[in-house]
């Protein structure tokens, strides 16, 4: 029997990125806030410090800080003909657990999602026409403009201390930053990182190529920085473990670096570690939220009533907790009805790398985001007439801290073991580097999440089941993005390359990226989305489900820019209209 | 003289060997000399240590199979110590004996059909059953074709039966053979590069072998001097915390560089 506690203003169900922001924000404003953690607290000192956090298995073969699958996984099949089974061991994805969530072990990359992105449909169908699109994509606008989202992008990279370039300064275009970049009010607040060999050689034959090199914007920061609650993010000093690990020096943005040192001395918000939320509880006619249910680590369970419930956990577990609460219509694929598991993507990765007998590229330095990309063949930055695909993905090449347990390259026929492999693993460590492909992803009819019929987590509750494959577009973009790669690659000249287009099924084996989105999708209308363009829930407006969950499908970036966009976004909507009149806000 | 003793000195010499020839012969500050001087003494010891560490999860006969195996996935050449000289038949028995070997960390709920490629691990036995019953097995199948166990093989028979396992041609009873080989070589590459504190990558051969400094140290000038590579000695976690290696005041180390003009 749950313990009833006494009521709060607002409960956030995870803090991570989206949960300390929303927390910081709403307990400034006098409310009591409550924030439900299922992992532990953490910090730079005493949890990421050193010599400790140099530790590669640790990190990036035993997930330290990822999630523990023994409590909670998901269920996985290509596609629905098959028997979703459990995901046992971390692989393609590497969800966080604890303070922070994956924005302690993110690799810093803060793009602004292109204008382009957030009217895919709309702007596809003018300029392509239907035919460009496959039957079963359910592309669709997100009910939000680039420009109404503008503000909201320049106060997350402020408050995180984004390094990086601008393009596009009021519309004005600025040499040295992306052009294809939307419109922003403002230069970043960190000047770029140090380049690095690679990224020097990547760019100098891009450039010769006619193509715009610019530097990657991340939360590695540049140069030591304090936002507007105080908080001092340090620099970076190019260590080279970053993504997968905690920063040891506070120079990576992240919940602790940013926002946590000013939210837990607000008296007004409480954090509740190793306090798994297993349900939202409805009123009887399922239109409001009146509280969560929690486990805490003591195995007791409590029943915290709120006026405001925020869904601040990853995409996953977003779109999971609305599916075992009654929040919104699930997703029916067979009958294509229901929104809340719609339009689950992902990413399409790709890569070329380069190998050299002469050349040193110290491959074990960098920070996350460190390189210089090329945006020429991202979105619809280029004419996809005739091409049998829309999307594409930006392209990069730098130093984020080659490591030899997971970083090996070797050319293509090598054997996988013995003297030849160890000839070749020795040779080619620091002599090799990669360009890589944020290739995008659409939604489909038949990728979606739903509750599974046969597995449970380790409260005995259904774990998700995730069905995904990549589509011929994606495979298609693939190949034609990354023998783009390939021709850069060719024009700085290495002695050999492996060309490593995203081909076959989808697999949930090998590391690939932790950029799943959708599942909970914002837009206009609540037959083809979950949430409104504030996050809203269509069906329980005291709801918020805030995250990469409301992305209809995925661009050519990292998501984290834009998922502190659209939390800026829901937070204005809350601050400004909600709190004043408590309804529903579209 | 007992016995540790006596392998104590073994050791000790053997490994005087292995430093590099660059660290001894460089003419250093005073301080420095006795850095390093600190540093090959306490390697002997950690090393001697490691190697009468007594095994917590395998058994003799499965030891004797891992250092076999292990020898011929990552050979000693001529570039330098193998996977069996870096200790990694003791990397995996940690390994196994720990949270990685009885998935402490994963999902161990059935039913268990086993699934697509795509879906991954659906096997009912943790790693540490999968070593148990694929060692079991293949040296099984090396008495029954060879009439000997693995370990008492020769090298080109070692090497036909793992190249059967990698390749299919070898099936076995308990466990998928290509599954048992993927987790072996996957376990022997992580031994081979992990930090020395998990018991393999002895002297650092891993890290040494490709140019891998290990714990870091500040690159914010480096990271800038495109094409010079950068050679250090490499420095474990336990250098840190032994204070063998010295560091900064973030904690990051201070390398010492190898005198090497090799190029690149």
């Amino acid at each position: 029997m749950a313990t009833k506690l006494k009521p709060v203003d607002v409960v956030t169900v995870g803090v991570g990125l989206t949960g300390t922001i929303l927390a910081k924000e709403l307990a400034d404003t006098g409310l009591k806030v409550v924030g439900l953690e299922r992992g532990r607290w953490r910090d730079t000192d005493p949890d990421f410090a050193m010599p400790g956090a140099h530790d590669e298995l640790k990190y990036v073969r035993r997930h330290e800080l990822m999630q523990d699958l023994s409590k909670e996984t998901l269920t996985f099949r290509n596609a629905m003909s098959e028997t979703a089974l459990p995901m046992r061991s971390l692989g393609s994805f590497l969800p966080g657990e604890g303070v922070g969530g994956a924005a302690v072990h993110w690799g810093g990359l803060t793009w602004r999602f292109l204008p382009w992105d957030f009217e895919t449909k709309s702007r596809t169908l003018a300029r392509y026409g239907k035919n460009q699109v496959a039957e079963d994509c359910t592309l669709q606008d997100w009910g939000v403009t680039y420009d109404e989202l503008e503000p909201h992008f320049d106060r997350f990279e402020y408050l995180y201390g984004i390094s990086g370039k601008a393009g596009n300064l009021q519309g004005k275009i600025i040499p040295g930053g992306n052009p294809f970049e939307g419109p922003r009010s403002r230069e970043y607040p960190n000047p770029p990182l140090k380049t690095a060999y690679s990224s020097a050689l990547f760019a100098k034959a891009a450039q010769a190529m006619g193509y715009k090199p610019f530097p990657v914007p991340t939360g590695a920061n540049s140069r030591p920085y304090k936002n507007e609650y105080g908080a001092t993010i340090a620099a970076c000093v190019y260590c080279g473990y970053c993504q997968f690990f905690g920063c040891e020096m506070g120079a990576k943005a992240s919940p602790q670096t940013a926002v946590l040192p000013a939210l837990m001395q607000n008296k007004n918000f409480e954090l509740r570690t190793l306090c798994n939320v297993v349900k939202v509880n409805l009123d009887s006619d399922k239109k409001r939220a009146v509280s969560v249910t929690y486990v805490d680590s003591r195995g007791r369970e409590f029943e915290q009533p709120a006026d405001l419930v925020l869904l601040t956990s990853y995409v996953l577990n977003n779109t999971r907790l609305m599916l075992l609460s009654g929040i919104g219509k699930p997703y029916d694929p067979v009958a294509n009805t229901g929104v809340v598991g719609r339009n689950y993507a992902y990413q399409t990765p790709s890569s070329v790398t380069l190998f050299f007998e002469d050349k040193n590229f110290n491959s074990f330095m960098g920070a996350g985001g460190l390189g210089l990309a090329i945006d020429e063949f991202n979105g619809d930055n280029f004419d996809h007439s005739g091409l049998g695909f829309i999307g594409g993905g930006f392209m990069q090449a730098g130093s984020n801290g080659a490591r030899p347990i997971e970083v090996r390259p070797v050319p293509a026929g090598t054997p996988r073991w013995g003297s030849e492999w160890k000839k070749a693993a020795a040779k080619y460590f620091n002599r090799s580097f990669s360009i890589t492909i944020q290739g995008a992803c659409q939604s489909y009819r038949t990728n979606y999440l739903d509750l599974d019929p046969t597995y449970r987590d380790a409260y005995g509750l259904p774990l998700l089941r995730m069905t995904f494959d990549r589509h011929e577009n994606e495979t298609k973009m693939s190949a034609w993005l990354t023998n783009k790669a390939a021709e850069i690659a060719k024009a700085v000249g290495p002695a050999k390359m492996n060309v490593s287009p995203r081909t076959g099924k989808y697999t949930i084996v090998p590391y690939q990226s932790t950029h799943n989105t959708g599942g909970a999708v914002m837009g206009a209308d609540p037959a083809t989305s979950a949430v409104n363009k504030y996050l809203q829930s269509w069906d329980v407006p005291n709801v918020f489900a805030v995250g990469a969950s409301a992305f209809p499908q995925n661009g050519g970036y990292n998501p984290t820019g834009t998922v502190g966009a659209l939390t800026f976004q829901a937070l204005e909507a809350i601050k400004t209209r909600y709190l004043k009149r408590p309804g529903a806000l579209a | 003289m007992s016995e540790s003793r006596r392998n104590f000195l073994k050791s000790a010499a053997a490994l005087g060997a292995a430093i590099p020839a660059g660290a001894a012969a460089q003419s250093k500050p005073a301080p420095q000399a006795d850095h390093e001087k600190q540093h090959a003494q306490h390697m002997r010891t950690a090393t001697a240590a490691a190697q009468q560490r007594p095994y917590m999860f395998l058994s003799q006969t499965e030891a004797a199979f891992l250092d076999a195996a292990v020898s011929h996935l990552i050979p000693k050449d001529e570039l330098g110590p193998g996977a069996k000289e870096a200790g990694v038949t003791s990397f995996i028995d940690q390994q196994l004996f720990g949270g990685y070997g009885t998935m402490a960390r994963k999902y161990t709920q059935g039913p268990w059909p086993e699934g697509t490629p795509q879906q991954g691990y659906q096997s009912p036995l943790t790693p540490a059953a999968v070593y148990r019953a694929g060692i079991r097995d293949a040296n099984n199948h090396c008495r029954k074709t060879y009439g000997k166990s693995f370990d008492a093989l020769s090298r080109a028979q070692q090497d036909e039966v793992l190249k059967g396992l990698d390749g299919g041609k070898i099936e076995l009873e308990q466990v998928r053979a290509q599954f048992f080989f993927n987790m072996l070589l996957a376990n022997t590459v992580e031994g081979f590069f992990a930090d020395p504190v998990y018991g393999g990558n002895r002297d650092k051969a891993g890290w040494k072998l490709v140019g891998f400094p290990g714990v870091a140290a500040v690159y914010t000038t480096f990271i800038e001097k495109h094409g010079v590579p950068y050679r250090a000695q490499p420095v474990s976690i336990s250098d840190i915390t032994q204070k063998i290696a010295q560091v900064d005041e973030h904690g990051h180390a201070i390398h010492v560089m190898l005198d090497d003009k090799a190029g690149v």
